[in-house]
């Protein structure tokens, strides 16, 4: 015996094969992750006297713009992984690579938010606020970051497996896809949380 | 890859950036032996300074540096929050779920490897990372963590120095190195077990750890978060855990914004740190119950309730961790509640426990060193389990917290009980692994001391406990008139402290002569015993068995009237 079963077909009694398993547990931890950053949020803000207003800090419309940006890259994401299920790599490639435009882009705005606020001297220390935005963006920007290396490498070299194992390169597509719909969703909490309320 | 691969392979390939589950199983077995003997080296100094306060140990003191000759607080405190930290998270989780967890269970499910084995790999070498930046902060300047094995804010992020930072990073790859680990056996054990392998036939050892890695999966991150924000804390001068109007020394605190949470720490802190617990008991258990039925050569008694038993256990293990917190003015409401859900999570664990008492009787029992070991384990895990119901309620804890009590509770469910199942489960696949036996007369020379040395140690503790002894005091409480009368037993733990390293020699002895020159098994079971992984080659080869196996029976068919020997192993289609 030397194959490690189940890496591309799925297993019969759970329907799933390794790597999707994988992903979902790993998705899980990731939910109990987020889950204790959001409880802190709570706490923080049922014990503060003044907490501040998010609209009144934070630029709304620039969370609004990166929340519809972050919704159309998880668009084009999971058109990427169809057209591979429909064997058309240049699709693939075009969905892709516009994912990939899509989060440099949202990148961008984050950083260029952090900017102005480190302008007005607002720093993470300037108040459990601020604590808790830079902290909870920032470790979502840091997903977000992780999903754009594995993107890329998914695009450049890694494209290369769709000539030796399309299959398992679909399946890889898939999967990378799961991680970058769930990042979108931390997103979803976030925005109103911080921006909105 | 096929099995001719495994021999062509470069050393570098095979024995140190290694993707096949056996050695990477060895490599965190003993690198994580390295770590328990280092943390219990901790544990003797500590020791000394209880026993002969302010007096500089004699012959090593003056190789440990000025703040060892005598010992200062500060030192103390140091050696008392790494001891903490690395016999939990360095030694014991890795023995119990990175060692264990890693050889045995694709063993015992039949299969040629882990489910990602590149992922098992990065998650040793996160292991060891997490345990080179934990040992590298004893040698920097100001020293190593010294805010406790809990890290108790704003004590912590207040701490000088950067040892609490290191410990923060150490801490944060020896989470993502768990989190990887758990994803990996737990996929391992849906996606790959045998055929005809369904779920109540797996062996108690496999159901532990997926139980375990469960817990590790989810308790986990909520630490990692604590890590990130005491990190923005320290670093970054957030104010997460710092509340306002802070006053030190004195002095009220500048640079912070105040608003923090305290509790919040403890809270996220325990959410793991509960959950822990089980994490370190539940293999423990999984070993024993091998060892139990394989040498009573009959089933395990109530197999089906303690795998119901362990499930329970694991989902009850998130809802108790306040019971660590009692005494922090949280409020008699959520006292009352974590009172009441600590009182059940006390029914699965005595289920578990009373089904391994249950399963001696009427056995043919066969005594060897692993059945010894795991004999001693039952009675040891109980005193420290009914001991911890006192802890559990709230008006007895305002006595017993924070003192030797509870130090000797905690260690009576570790020391003579995880890591007793973790010295018999090294005696027991010992002859899979290597080929080899371990000797039987050095086995009792280490078993029988240590059994009477661990109780000399913690049964004192109790007494002094009880008299209301605080366990963070570095001179073991001199000044306080109402522990005078207990201060003496200091001395007693020391001699036999002293007395459990030395017994820990032949053990030591044993483990390496056996690798090289122990005698050899004429039998790939020698312990006659029907899990799968006895019926692999010995030591297995990279892939594991010569042929794919197929699962006709339980885990534990010892004694079946009709068979002509008293055992049918797990892949024996007719009885015969």
């Amino acid at each position: 015996m030397d194959e490690i079963p189940y890496t591309i077909k799925a297993r019969e009694d759970s329907g799933l094969y390794n790597a999707k398993l994988g992903i979902w547990l790993f998705l899980s931890s990731e939910v109990m992750l987020f889950g204790a950053l959001f409880s802190t949020y709570i706490i923080l803000r049922i014990g503060s006297v003044d907490w501040p207003l998010g609209s009144s800090i934070l630029h709304v419309h620039l969370g609004a713009l990166n929340t519809l940006i972050l919704i159309s890259s998880s668009i084009t994401m999971i058109m990427a992984w169809v057209s591979l299920k429909q064997k058309k790599f240049d699709t693939f490639r075009l969905f892709q690579g516009a994912t990939i435009l899509l989060t440099l882009v949202f990148l961008g705005i984050k950083l260029s938010e952090y900017s102005a606020k480190f302008h007005h001297h607002l720093y993470p220390s300037h108040s459990t606020f601020m604590a808790i935005y830079f902290t909870l963006t920032g470790v979502h920007a840091l997903h977000i970051l992780g999903g754009l290396v594995v993107n890329s490498y998914n695009l450049g070299p890694g494209s290369k497996m769709w000539k030796t194992n399309p299959e398992q390169f679909t399946n890889r597509i898939e999967i990378s896809g799961l991680y970058w719909h769930f990042v979108d969703l931390v997103w979803l909490f976030l925005f109103p949380v911080l921006y909105l309320t | 890859m096929s099995e001719s691969h495994s021999h062509d392979l470069p050393f570098w390939r095979k024995y140190i950036f290694s993707t096949d589950h056996k050695m990477i199983g060895l490599q965190y077995g003993l690198t994580a032996l390295c770590f328990l003997l280092f943390g219990f080296s901790l544990m003797l100094l500590m020791r000394w300074e209880l026993a002969n306060p302010e007096t500089a140990i004699p012959f090593i003191g003056k190789f440990l540096g000025e703040s060892f000759s005598p010992m200062t607080p500060d030192a103390y405190n140091e050696l008392g929050a790494m001891h903490g930290t690395i016999m939990v998270f360095l030694a014991i989780v890795p023995l119990v779920v990175g060692a264990f967890g890693n050889y045995v269970v694709p063993l015992q499910i039949g299969a040629p490897d882990m489910a990602f084995p590149k992922l098992n790999m990065a998650s040793y070498w996160a292991y060891f990372v997490g345990g080179v930046v934990m040992f590298a902060s004893f040698f920097i300047p100001d020293g190593a963590a010294k805010s406790g094995w809990t890290s108790y804010a704003p004590l912590s992020v207040l701490s000088i120095g950067q040892g609490q930072t290191f410990w923060l990073l150490g801490m944060v790859f020896l989470i993502t190195s768990s989190l990887l680990g758990s994803i990996n056996i737990i996929t391992t054990i849906f996606q790959l077990r045998a055929k005809g392998l369904t779920f109540m036939r797996l062996p108690f050892f496999v159901w532990a750890q997926l139980v375990t890695n469960f817990l590790l999966l989810l308790a986990f991150p909520p630490l990692e978060a604590a890590g990130i924000l005491q990190l923005m804390d320290r670093l970054a001068h957030t104010s997460f855990f710092m509340p306002s109007g802070l006053v030190i020394s004195g002095q009220p605190l500048e640079g912070y914004s105040g608003g923090g949470s305290v509790l919040l720490w403890q809270h996220l802190f325990w959410f793991l740190a509960h959950p822990e617990v089980y994490v370190l008991i539940l293999p423990a258990i999984g070993i024993i119950a091998e060892i139990l039925a394989n040498n009573i050569r009959k089933p395990l008694w109530g197999y089906y309730s303690m795998v119901w038993a362990s499930i329970a256990l694991g989902f009850l293990s998130f809802v108790v961790w306040a019971h660590h917190m009692y005494l922090t003015g949280m409020g008699t409401a959520i006292s009352s509640f974590f009172q009441a859900t600590t009182m059940i999570i006390s029914i699965p664990s005595v289920i578990i426990l009373t089904c391994l008492f249950i399963s001696l009787w009427g056995g043919s029992i066969r005594i060897n060193t692993p059945m010894l070991f795991a004999l001693a384990f039952l009675p040891m895990f109980g005193i420290g389990g009914l001991t911890g119901l006192p802890l559990g309620l709230s008006s007895p804890d305002i006595h017993l917290h924070d003192t030797y009590y509870v130090i000797a509770h905690f260690h009576y469910i570790v020391a003579p009980g995880t890591i007793f199942a973790i010295f018999a489960g090294i005696y027991f696949w010992f002859p899979k692994v290597t080929g080899r036996r371990m000797n039987e007369l050095l086995g009792h020379l280490h078993f029988w001391p240590s059994l009477f040395l661990m109780n000399c140690i913690f049964i004192p503790m109790f007494t002094q406990g009880m008299m209301g002894m605080s366990r963070r005091l570095y001179d073991g409480g001199m000044q306080y008139a109402h522990v005078q009368g207990v201060l003496n037993l200091h001395g007693m733990i020391l001699y036999s402290a002293i007395g459990l390293a030395i017994f820990q020699l032949p053990f030591i002895i044993n483990l390496l002569w056996s690798i090289f020159k122990g005698p050899k098994v004429t039998s790939d079971n020698p312990w006659d015993a029907t899990t799968l992984e006895w019926s692999t080659p010995t030591p297995p080869p990279h892939g594991n068995f010569s042929h794919e196996p197929i699962v006709y029976r339980g885990p534990y068919e010892y004694s079946v009237p009709g068979a002509s020997k008293d055992f049918v192993p797990q892949d024996q289609e007719v009885v015969k």
